[in-house]
């Protein structure tokens, strides 16, 4: 077990490593000079270099990577003289538009992030369980049927549809109020203000998933009810239920943990889609501003780290997740 | 029955090949038949766009600031529906909407089709070269698949596709939305094959043991005769599974980064450009949301419902 893990961890390290550079060298290879766009209007070469040399863009490009690197650890300053100013770490750079300092960015819009992410989790988690079990429960009746149409009308609805239409239907219950949507509202101090701000984003998000996770469940629970410990449990005269819940679901729900970790760890990256439709400031939509106003690429590259770096540890927990449930991973 | 005609019945389906059992199986399949005849219906509709804009007499650039009113919304119940013009009109700028979907439709269409076989060609190739030749190529392969999935796709899209067009227009193959719609299908294919190399790769290394290549390698067949002869014939039905139910997400995919706002731009219409306009204007103008809504929600179901029947026809297994 022990060499299992730190086998795995070792992998995800190379890849979280590997992933700066990529994103590093890609963003560094493309026409675009961060320079040039955070130097406004009224701009001559001087300021442009004095700006290139601010940003640490004067140097060559390993050493960029190299100090964007470091910073992530150790913290970055830029500039010199009385102009100095430093981003503490984990430092992914300064976005330069925005003045501040990206981790400070991504510290903002994360937990908006985080709690669209969480919220969508829950609701899709449970409803998906549960219609998969009531649909396998009772197969083939009209309540299964509804089901599925429900799993093939929700799995292809594509979500921007989906969340213009939730959002669309929000208004018109006056559930939501555009102006204050932005502001963040902490679950602790009002809870209705936060459930009221996220609820129809959770729905708009969890719908498709709802969907899969409906048909993966259903799935897997009549695959395992022809398994022969079923029949044994059958035979030695256990109920239904019990047959269901203490049985048939630990086998069936298993599977399930692979993908709700990396859908979950997929997420927490920024729900692009409908942080925009819902005018969420998140991960995703600060990204999205980002790229779409004066293209910042240090928050870019910050987020986009980001994002990477959550499915690659979601990957690591699902991983000694189901070594710790299924013994023969970790042997093979 | 007889005895006789019954034992004749059941030869003729004995003697029908893996192909017409298909078929067959797709046919009884209602659902699937109705939504590959609407799917149809669209594909046609987007590629004869010209000649069925003809009809109406409009088409994806005409303005018509006659049928605005003052403060340029189309004059008119449901967004100015009328004979003229069939679903009504664009707010503000005043173009026909019919032309803009049918020749929006056109370029998500292509996106699709292209990006889909093109996702399906490279995990082919690639997947077959892993598998059948192994070793360090398997493994280099194996690692940058791994690398990949890592990668949050949207994020990548929305980052890179800004500059990549620049990159792009500076080579001079296509030009502003030209080159977006290059870069789109860029993206897409990079980060999708990767799912799809995986099952075709596990598929040529079960194949690889079977005893027909045994007896292709002892009768003296060539390494190529093997993989086009041999092994992509037992790889189709999945290429086609893969095709059939990749192509509306990427119908949709083309329309979000359209509404995003990193895809087409205007002057060109995409369905995810016109519902981006439209969520601007929904409250005033809510057939101009609803239309193109109902548009991608019928073709995007109707291709899934499709994909999701030849899936079932093709694969052997899933016997429901």
């Amino acid at each position: 077990m022990v060499k299992y893990l730190t086998r795995r961890l070792a992998s995800a390290i190379l890849l979280l490593f590997l992933l700066t550079i990529v994103v590093y060298l890609i963003f560094g290879i493309l026409p675009v000079d961060p320079a040039r766009i955070s130097c406004g209007i009224h701009c001559n070469p001087i300021a442009v270099a004095g700006n290139r040399h601010r940003l640490g863009l004067d140097v060559p490009l390993y050493e960029q990577w190299w100090r964007f690197f470091v910073g992530i650890f150790a913290g970055r300053t830029y500039g010199d003289g009385a102009a100095r100013f430093t981003c503490g770490a984990p430092s992914l750079g300064y976005s330069f538009p925005n003045n501040e300092c990206v981790t400070t960015a991504i510290a903002h819009a994360f937990p908006f992030t985080l709690s669209l992410a969480v919220g969508a989790f829950i609701l899709w988690m449970a409803s998906g369980i549960g219609l998969g079990v009531i649909a396998a429960r009772y197969r083939g009746s009209f309540i299964d049927r509804g089901v599925t149409a429900f799993v093939l009308v929700g799995s292809s609805l594509p979500v921007f549809v989906v969340g213009l239409l939730v959002y669309i239907l929000a208004f018109f219950l006056h559930a939501i109020d555009p102006i204050s949507q932005g502001i963040w509202v902490s679950p602790l101090s009002d809870p209705i203000g936060f459930f009221k701000n996220f609820i129809f984003a959770w729905i708009a998000l969890a719908l498709s998933y709802s969907a899969i996770y409906t048909r993966l469940t259903r799935g897997n629970v009549i695959e395992t009810s022809s398994e022969d410990f079923i029949r044994t449990a059958r035979a030695k005269g256990l109920s239904e239920r019990r047959i269901l819940f203490k049985h048939n679901l630990r086998t069936a729900l298993a599977p399930l943990l692979t993908n709700a970790g990396l859908d979950f760890g997929g997420l927490l990256g920024g729900a692009i889609i409908t942080e925009t439709i819902f005018q969420l400031p998140g991960l995703g939509e600060i990204s999205l501003k980002a790229v779409l106003q004066d293209y910042d690429l240090p928050l870019i590259v910050g987020t986009t780290v980001v994002a990477g770096a959550f499915i690659i540890i979601f990957n690591l927990i699902v991983d000694i997740g189901y070594a710790y449930l299924d013994p023969r991973v970790r042997v093979g | 029955m007889s005895t006789q005609t019954a034992e004749v019945s059941r030869l003729a389906i004995l003697q029908r090949s893996p192909r017409q059992i298909a078929w067959h199986r797709l046919k009884r399949n209602k659902v699937s038949m109705i939504s590959a005849y609407i799917a149809i219906f669209f594909l046609i509709l987007a590629f004869g766009a010209p000649i069925f804009t003809a009809i109406f007499h409009v088409n994806n650039t005409n303005v018509y600031p006659n049928a605005l009113s003052a403060s340029g919304m189309p004059i008119g119940p449901w967004g100015g529906v009328s004979w003229k013009h069939p679903f009504g009109l664009e707010p503000g700028v005043g173009r026909d909407l019919f032309g803009l979907l049918v020749y929006g439709s056109r370029i998500s269409f292509s996106v699709a089709i292209i990006t889909s076989i093109s996702f399906v060609v490279v995990g082919l190739f690639l997947g077959i070269s892993a598998g059948l030749i192994g070793g360090v190529l398997d493994n280099v392969i194996g690692r940058i698949c791994d690398f990949l999935l890592a990668f949050p796709t949207i994020f990548m899209f929305v980052a890179l596709s800004v500059p990549l067009t620049l990159r792009v227009e500076a080579t001079g193959i296509a030009h502003n939305n030209g080159a977006r719609i290059v870069v789109m299908v860029l993206i897409l294919v990079v980060f999708s094959w990767p799912g799809f190399f995986r099952v075709v790769r596990s598929q040529v290394l079960s194949i690889r043991e079977k005893e027909f290549i045994l007896a292709a390698r002892v009768a003296g067949a060539s390494n190529i005769r093997i993989i086009f002869k041999e092994i992509l014939p037992n790889l189709w039905p999945l290429a086609i599974i893969y095709l059939s139910i990749s192509l509306p997400g990427y119908l949709a995919a083309e329309a979000v980064f359209s509404f995003l706002g990193v895809g087409v731009q205007a002057p060109g219409s995409t369905w995810g450009l016109v519902l981006n306009d439209a969520s601007n204007f929904w409250q005033r103008d809510p057939a101009y949301l609803g239309i193109p809504a109902g548009m991608v929600i019928i073709v995007v179901l109707t291709l899934n419902l499709f994909g999701d029947g030849l899936r079932d026809a093709l694969d052997s297994k899933s016997d429901r």
